[in-house]
């Protein structure tokens, strides 16, 4: 087996961004929705990591994963609050369900 | 094979199966479960990459309170009297073909792509360094993100509360 570098960070990254995206699209429950926004995350952090590790940037990498991670807080209690609504209004949280604007 | 590849193998393997249960598991509080652990092993790859401060900030808030305020989401959203909590799927067939023409071709462009790597210097300790960048080179965005944490933590009690 060949050392661990830069690549194998990636492709665990690019595994993680997958299955999010997985999450995502095929998903009901708007909750499982938000999981894989939050796997999604995950993912580009390792990126930004990885590559303030291997790349000659310093640490610009990490801070800008930390800038993430506080994004990712406050995105997930804001969602949570729209979903609760959702679901106070219309009593399902399942996102194909909550198709008002249609008609 | 060193220690290191060992243990990057085993975060590694961590993080992907947990992930996996994440996205094919039908009840949501186990996904949620899971969840913890794919977190877990993402700390742990921080960890390997030398970002000790990213992976326990990644621990406190990620397990400390996203994962908490999800569990909450799913409590909160779902009769709590029905034991099982389960998700309906759709388009489970143009997903995964999709998904998987998407990350094969992600996947080639990371293993063919001739990255350069500069040589790699003994790993240190970074909160010292981390702090200072945070508060000389990056005070706008710190302060920014200070106020939009405030802003969307307002917001969301306002909204939750209507």
């Amino acid at each position: 087996m060949v050392t661990v570098g830069l690549t194998h960070f990636l492709v665990i990254s690019t595994l993680l961004f997958s299955m999010g995206l997985y999450a995502i699209i095929t998903r009901k429950n708007a909750v499982m929705v938000l999981m894989g926004v939050e796997l999604i995350l995950n993912s580009a952090n390792i990126n930004f990591i990885a590559f303030s590790r291997f790349g000659n940037f310093g640490y610009n990498g990490q801070l800008i994963a930390l800038f993430v991670i506080v994004l990712a807080a406050a995105e997930a209690a804001i969602a949570l609050a729209i979903v609760l609504n959702i679901y106070k209004n219309l009593s399902t949280v399942n996102v194909d369900e909550v198709d008002n604007l249609k008609d | 094979m060193n220690i290191y590849d060992l243990i990057f193998y085993l975060f590694a393997l961590l993080t992907l199966v947990s992930a996996f249960f994440v996205v094919t598991n039908k009840n949501i509080v186990h996904s949620a479960f899971y969840l913890l652990f794919t977190f877990f092993g993402v700390a742990g790859i921080y960890v390997l990459l030398g970002a000790d401060f990213v992976a326990i900030v990644q621990l406190i808030v990620y397990v400390g309170g996203i994962l908490i305020l999800l569990l909450f989401g799913v409590m909160l959203t779902n009769k709590i009297t029905n034991v099982e909590i389960k998700t309906g799927t759709i388009n489970i067939f143009s997903a995964t073909v999709g998904v998987g023409l998407f990350s094969g071709a992600l996947l080639a462009a990371v293993l063919y792509a001739p990255w350069k790597e500069s040589a790699l210097q003994e790993a240190a300790p970074t909160t010292g360094i981390l702090g200072n960048l945070l508060m000389n080179e990056y005070v706008l965005v710190f302060e920014l993100l200070g106020i939009i944490l405030l802003i969307a933590l307002i917001g969301a009690a306002s909204i939750a509360r209507r």
